[in-house]
């Protein structure tokens, strides 16, 4: 069996894996850098347009307690506060970091600027310069990767296993898209920042290769998720008409700057109706804002693609120029005049608040094993401010970065051929599918989305989850088995979706059987049998695999120490 | 918006492994105005042929830079090149090994295993 060794593994090379090579590269070990796609261009950090939230009070007063305070209020009472402060209380840090390495926030009279975003008390937000910030900070972290010696890196390579022996990380299986092989890397530690689960959703608007494998390679390897009900949909993405070449998220920041009205499918507005006020102004939180829009769709409001119009046609054209810069020219292209057409946006899945549980060094329950980045639960509870994922990025990944290099330098339990041999003979034997082969992984992977849209997504109930419920269970245990796959490897797509379908069911199984144990609304978790946010389940939900089975069980909150003063 | 669901868009595309003649496939996609080559693709290999071989990651966005194909002959991004309701051909970049179908090797030496 081919193998690879190395200190650190880092799995996943968006803006928190990066981020975790180099802090392990710089605490003195070696590591190995995958992706599935290319290092540095894949997951969610390069579809970031803007914001990211940092209390460095450049453009206005402004603290980390109070950045603190704007994300547990978002959190509506279930953030884990000691990673909340951590993500708040190292963000400076990890900006003025990236700025020494080459990002150019965007300035204005000698200080970096700041802008205003949904639920932050103060200007706070910071940027690159047009809708850049996410490609232009991967830029910066890819740069960084590459000039580390003690960094390699792989790309299209997909972790498949995490191998754990006595209770303890030792490495991962992989598989090798290019070729089709399985492939065993030994580690020392192993840190996952594989990003989120937006493809679970039909409507989505991250990067398309975020199944939620990260969690159930850990809750596959003995770790515990937390809050996996709590999906965000993010209230205005691109429905119509159709707009290629952009973010679909990307009329945030210029609802807010010009005023965009958001109207219903008879043009009137609507917000007001359900208990925030957004008249002139942007200040609805991303779940209020979303639950109307979809309300409005229920009641027979919505627009022909079942959402809102964004509608800019009452600001002039000088002023729309000047706010949208460059874009407005790539909106033309795509014959998108905001002069003469509202477009239609509505709520789609845009980030995961739940997550592998960790502690404030990204430790998970099982030695070795470290999360970071969006795979990462329980800094954001039941709703995320705006601005805080990419800033969560940098600061989970750094500290992941470290950790994993103090549990490498440590040493690690001895490494034999036949721990990987075990997983790999495992995993082909699952990989040689039975004579009914006729589904492709992919058709299930499209029926799976639409029922996670449909049954598990803004708007939830007992019965529909309970549906949705049985239909995974089936797809895991009958349907998965009886995939095809061909038996050509090389590059081979349905061997790709097999493997990633196979993690996508287990995630989506958490997310459901998460949101039927929570009888109650709370931020992004709507049930509209249970419509009231209930005090008694003020708490998380703690997932894991006991005897086989996904069981849940509650927890509380973890509290910041108040008399503690807050730092990193 | 008036939508033009009844036209179809068709794809000649490019199929095989480096070892065999490449040879064409053609396909036809329910075509909407704006649409991309890349939705095409990507609604082929949901609806009609799985197995055919496209690299992507960001879809929508034009920010991973991984999508590249010949489209009609030209070297494009197939996630901004826009479908038209008449053929297409779609072929594997020239000056890139052939790995398979539309797939060539983009990966740099230095992260590679």
């Amino acid at each position: 069996m081919p193998h690879l060794s190395t200190d650190v593994l880092v799995i996943g090379a968006g803006g928190a894996g990066m981020y975790a090579a180099i802090a392990a590269a710089q605490h003195g070990t070696s590591v190995l850098l995958l992706d599935k796609a290319q290092v540095g261009r894949g997951g969610a950090t390069i579809m970031a347009q803007m914001t990211v939230a940092v209390a460095l009070a450049e453009q206005e007063p402004d603290s980390v307690e109070l950045h603190l305070e704007d994300t547990l209020k978002a959190g509506r009472g279930l953030c884990n506060e000691e990673l909340a402060a951590l993500v708040c209380a190292e963000a400076p840090k990890r900006i003025r970091e990236m700025e020494q390495w080459g990002t150019r926030w965007a300035r204005e009279n000698d200080h970096i600027k700041q802008e205003m975003a949904p639920g932050h008390s103060v200007k706070r937000c910071c940027y690159v310069d047009f809708l850049n910030t996410g490609p232009a900070v991967a830029a910066t972290l890819r740069r960084k990767v590459s000039e580390m010696s003690a960094i390699r890196r792989i790309s299209n390579l997909a972790a498949v296993e995490i191998i754990v022996r006595d209770g303890r990380a030792i490495g991962a299986v992989v598989l090798d898209l290019v070729d089709g092989e399985l492939i065993a890397i030994h580690a020392k530690a192993v840190v996952l920042a594989a990003g989120g689960l937006t493809k679970l959703f039909e409507r989505n608007s991250a990067s398309a290769n975020m199944g939620g494998e990260a969690y159930a390679l850990a809750l596959w390897a003995g770790a515990e998720l937390i809050d996996m009900e709590f999906v965000q949909f993010f209230p205005i993405g691109h429905l119509a008409p159709r707009l290629v070449g952009m973010d679909p998220i990307m009329w945030d920041p210029f609802r807010y700057k010009l005023g965009g009205k958001l109207l219903n499918g008879q043009f009137e507005e609507f917000i007001d109706r359900y208990g925030s006020t957004d008249f002139g102004q942007y200040n609805a939180t991303r779940d209020v804002a979303a639950y109307a829009i979809l309300k409005e769709v229920e009641a027979g409001r919505g627009t022909p693609h079942g959402g809102a119009y964004l509608d800019f046609r009452h600001i002039p054209e000088a002023q729309l120029r000047a706010a949208f810069g460059p874009v407005i020219d790539r909106l033309l292209v795509n014959g998108i005049d905001l002069t003469k057409t509202p477009v239609e946006v509505g709520p789609m899945a845009h980030y995961h608040m739940g997550g592998i549980r960790v502690d404030v060094n990204m430790r998970t329950r099982i030695e070795g094993l470290f999360a970071a980045g969006e795979a990462v639960g329980g800094s954001n509870g039941a709703n995320r401010l705006s601005g805080n994922a990419i800033t969560e990025a940098f600061v989970f990944g750094e500290r992941a970065g470290i950790s994993a290099a103090d549990a490498a330098r440590r040493g690690s339990a001895e490494w034999d051929e036949k721990f990987a041999d075990e997983t790999m003979e495992r995993l082909k034997s699952l990989g040689e599918m039975s004579a009914k082969n006729v589904i492709a992984p992919i058709a299930l992977q499209v029926e799976l989305q639409k029922l996670m849209w449909e049954q598990a997504g803004p708007f939830r109930t007992g019965d529909k989850l309970t549906s949705a419920l049985s239909r995974i269970e089936e797809m895991r245990k009958k349907d998965l088995p009886e995939c095809r796959v061909g038996s050509e490897h090389r590059f081979n797509p349905d061997l790709h979706d097999w493997f990633e379908l196979r993690a996508m069911l287990t995630t989506a199984e958490t997310i459901v059987r998460s949101a039927l144990a929570r009888p109650e609304s709370r931020g992004a978790h709507q049930r509209e049998d249970f419509p009231i946010a209930d005090y008694r389940f003020l708490k998380n939900q703690v997932m894991e695999i006991k005897d086989g089975e996904m069981a849940a069980r509650w927890s509380v909150p973890g509290r910041l120490d108040r008399s503690q003063a807050i730092h990193g | 918006m008036v939508e033009r669901k009844d036209k179809t868009a068709r794809l000649r595309i490019s199929r095989g492994m480096p070892e065999g003649k490449p040879y064409y496939d053609n396909f036809d996609v329910p075509y909407e105005d704006g649409m991309s080559v890349l939705d095409a693709l990507r609604w082929i290999r949901a609806n009609l042929d799985s197995t055919l071989a496209i690299r992507y990651s960001c879809i929508n966005a034009n920010a991973c830079k991984t999508c590249m194909a010949l489209v009609n002959g030209e070297v494009e991004y197939t996630c901004i090149a826009k479908l038209t309701p008449n053929l297409i051909t779609v072929e594997p970049l020239p000056k890139r090994p052939l790995i398979r179908d539309l797939v060539t090797d983009i990966v740099p030496e230095d992260e590679k295993l």
